[in-house]
């Protein structure tokens, strides 16, 4: 070819010649040239592979060619896939007429959860301690876990609780002692 | 004498006769056939299409066409589409709508394609156009629901209104409440864009009620699923719906209602939206399958076994928009059920993923392409590739007319050989000999763009990323490919020679977008100086173009024919190299 180093100049800061990169891109899916999405990296969950990659990796707008309008919504589809997989459970209060239906994927922990069920069935839920379960009120929210026991809320961590629980039942009276008092 | 026989019709015979032709390139003709020729068409010209807004100036096209009735605009070049123009760059419509609403009072259609609309302009639109009957913005940005409050309350007769995928700022959900209750000449409603509340569903439902002609019908996300079946019954005669969301909890008299709802539009044969879906409410399709033309899925994320099932039902499937959940299964299963495909388009589920998330290779389209003569119009999205496999494809799909292929890793060679996809592409240009567009991938040395150059003498459009060797591949195409009208390069290594020494080419042609390659300051100063009829335009975000060397490449480049001159909307980090223009801003 003619007189490239003025050409190499202009072209330092560029990709190099196919058959350089050749083993970069062969070695494996790893390589110098693999670009890292330009949205937050927590979304991608393959991203064991990039711990050994080298550190100079390029970023690379706009590569691959997807439409941002279709990106964005794409990304709303995997949040709200989610939602759609919502837990849905049945909630009894004893001496109410009819249940009621929650998705325990909507909160965030105990606090919250417990809120909705004392606004839901107006209502007071005493105070919880692991030693002694809920003091202070008649009434204690119960839960029908995956292996038809029923359970205290609030003894196992919360992450744990949503996918084990099956129904909750708001116990009252001399029951919801029974359940407190066995402890553990 | 004889000459003087030629023009003895009178000019009404001949308007008439200039009424049947519709398309702009006879229009055009037309036109140079002599000046009186000339006169008559100018004036009966009631459609025009403008492909760069820039190309041309509002005053002139009114000047020389004083009757327009319709006409469509496009703006952003098209990779704005991956966020490679940066915002502010331009496109704004205001300008035109102003210069219009005093010319064309009865202009009745307006269509925009990646443009920048504002609530100035649509409010500007609905008190200028008395007899307003389509609105199409097709990728634009830059309006809000005040702005389509104005429209659907101002345009009396509006047939169409079709926002699809444009960005629309989210003020008011009321704006659908301001159509009259005396509207009832919607044909087609596209609102998929909306976001989450935009759309008051209560005055959906009613608007829908009383417009009779109702054909297109697109909701939006927020739309539940136990709303569709209110809607259909209400519009039976409906060609094309979308959906909103489709999904919900399983529940018998929902699903029968929905399927009863679908069974009675006996018109349906397009239909797209479907997101979040559940599954157990596909079958609720399946009485309009049968019919079905087209299947926009691309936003569905169901998997493989579910779209085999639905797949199977469509035997008239003519157009298939599908994410990657599809499999290469999924599309032997298109393959097999649904001969009269002409359209496929696969999207990736996960684009930025490291490893392959689901199982799609080149072995899917090659069973499409074996299975479905008529296939014409291919957008693919997978990891691996193979020339095998494209020359297979090439050789059953002789009648492609546009192939876009996109191996997700840059310069991946042929996974079998190891090769370069060269022999690949060629075989792609050479067997299809009506192709218009093509848009490349993967590993790519200069004897691609020879064989394009060869063999790509119908090709319009090209795109071109990470690819090439050196500025013969860039020669090859600009000098081979004598239809070529838009081309589009990123990443490649090509510099000034094919640039300067193809530059008339560049006349012929309405655009050509270069980012990430190497082309000179120095060389788009001298093109912009010895070509009056191009506007060269410099985008660099980072500094201007004459803090550096000459001989630095410059950051994006946007080339393109126009009678206007340099525009006068550009932003800071936009440089025309035209020598009028002062350079330093």
């Amino acid at each position: 070819m003619e007189n490239s180093v003025a050409y190499e100049k202009a072209t330092e800061l560029r990709l190099g010649l196919p058959g350089i990169d050749e083993p970069a891109v062969l070695s494996s899916v790893k390589n110098n040239k693999r670009p890292l999405h330009d949205e937050k990296s927590g979304e991608n969950g393959k991203s064991a592979q990039n711990e050994t990659a080298p550190p100079s990796k390029a970023q690379i707008v706009g590569w691959p060619p997807v439409q941002s309008y279709r990106k964005n919504n794409f990304q709303q589809a995997k949040k709200s896939e989610s939602e759609c997989g919502g837990i849905y459970v049945k909630v009894s209060m004893d001496g109410a007429p009819y249940l009621r239906k929650i998705d325990l994927k909507v909160y965030k922990g105990y606090p919250e959860l417990l809120q909705v069920l004392e606004n839901m069935f107006k209502f007071t839920i005493g105070e919880y301690s692991e030693r002694e379960g809920y003091k202070g009120s008649d009434y204690e929210p119960t839960y029908e876990d995956k292996d038809g026991d029923w359970m205290l809320v609030g003894d196992v961590p919360w992450e744990m609780f949503i996918t084990s629980c099956k129904r909750l039942r708001i116990m009252k009276g001399s029951e919801a002692r029974g359940l407190s008092c066995s402890g553990v | 004498m004889q000459k003087e026989m030629a023009y003895s019709f009178p000019d009404e015979v001949l308007k008439h006769v200039f009424s049947f032709i519709q398309s702009d390139k006879d229009r055009n003709a037309v036109s140079l056939v002599c000046k009186s020729w000339y006169e008559i068409e100018r004036w009966c010209r009631r459609k025009v299409f403008i492909g760069n807004c820039y190309a041309v100036s509002p005053r002139m096209v009114i000047r020389r066409f004083p009757e327009v009735r319709s006409i469509e605009l496009k703006g952003k070049p098209h990779f704005a589409d991956f966020n490679l123009v940066p915002d502010g760059w331009g496109g704004y419509v205001l300008q035109w709508i102003a210069e219009m609403a005093g010319a064309y009072p009865w202009l009745g259609e307006i269509r925009l394609k990646r443009m920048v609309v504002t609530d100035e302009s649509l409010e500007l639109i609905a008190k200028s156009f008395k007899n307003f009957k389509v609105l199409v913005l097709f990728s634009c940005e830059g309006f809000s629901t005040d702005g389509l409050a104005a429209i659907a309350a101002s345009c009396k007769n509006l047939r169409e209104l079709d926002l699809r995928e444009s960005e629309v700022d989210d003020l008011s959900g009321h704006w659908l409440a301001q159509f009259p209750e005396t509207c009832t000449s919607l044909v087609s409603l596209n609102i998929s864009c909306l976001g989450s509340d935009e759309v008051s569903f209560s005055a959906l439902e009613r608007l829908v009620d009383r417009c009779p002609n109702l054909r297109s019908l697109q909701l939006n996300r927020a739309v539940t699923l136990d709303k569709i079946a209110n809607i259909l019954r209400r519009a039976p005669q409906l060609v094309d719906f979308g959906t909103g969301n489709y999904a919900a909890e399983l529940q018998p008299d929902v699903f029968s209602n929905l399927a009863g709802a679908f069974s009675s539009c006996k018109e349906l044969k397009s239909l797209s939206g479907f997101w979040d879906v559940v599954p157990a409410y596909l079958p609720a399709l399946y009485s309009i399958c049968p019919r079905l033309t087209s299947l926009n899925l691309s936003y569905a994320t169901i998997q493989s076994p579910d779209l085999i099932k639905l797949v199977s039902h469509c035997p008239r499937l003519q157009r298939l928009l599908v994410l990657d959940y599809v499999e290469d299964s999924g599309l032997e299963e298109l393959a097999s059920s649904c001969k009269d495909l002409q359209e496929l388009r696969v999207f990736p589920s996960d684009p930025f993923g490291v490893e392959p998330n689901v199982s799609l290779t080149e072995q899917g389209l090659v069973a499409v392409s074996l299975g479905c003569p008529k296939l014409q119009s291919v957008l693919y999205f997978c990891r691996r590739m193979s020339n095998a496999a494209l020359v297979t494809i090439a050789q059953n799909c002789p009648n492609l007319t546009r192939f876009r292929l996109c191996i997700i890793e840059p310069k991946t060679p042929d996974y079998l050989t190891l090769d370069p996809l060269d022999a690949g592409f060629g075989a792609i240009v050479e067997h299809c000999k009506d192709l218009r567009r093509l848009s490349l991938s993967g590993l790519l040395t200069d004897h691609v763009f020879e064989y394009i150059g060869t063999y790509g003498k119908k090709l319009e459009m090209l795109s071109v990323a990470f690819a090439g060797d050196s500025d013969l591949g860039l020669h090859h195409v600009l000098s081979g490919c004598e239809s070529l009208r838009k081309l589009e390069i990123r990443d490649c290594p090509f510099g000034d020679k094919a640039l300067l020494a193809n530059a008339a080419k560049l006349e012929t042609m309405r655009s050509l977008w270069m980012s990430s390659c190497a082309v000179s300051f120095g060389a788009c100063k001298l093109l912009g100086q010895k070509m009056p009829k191009l506007n060269v335009e410099v985008i660099d975000e980072t500094e201007p173009p004459d803090s550096r060397p000459e001989s630095y490449p410059v950051d994006k480049l946007y080339i393109y024919k126009s009678v206007a001159g340099p525009r006068f909307d550009m932003p800071p980090f936009v440089w025309s190299m035209d020598e009028a223009v002062k350079i330093l801003h």
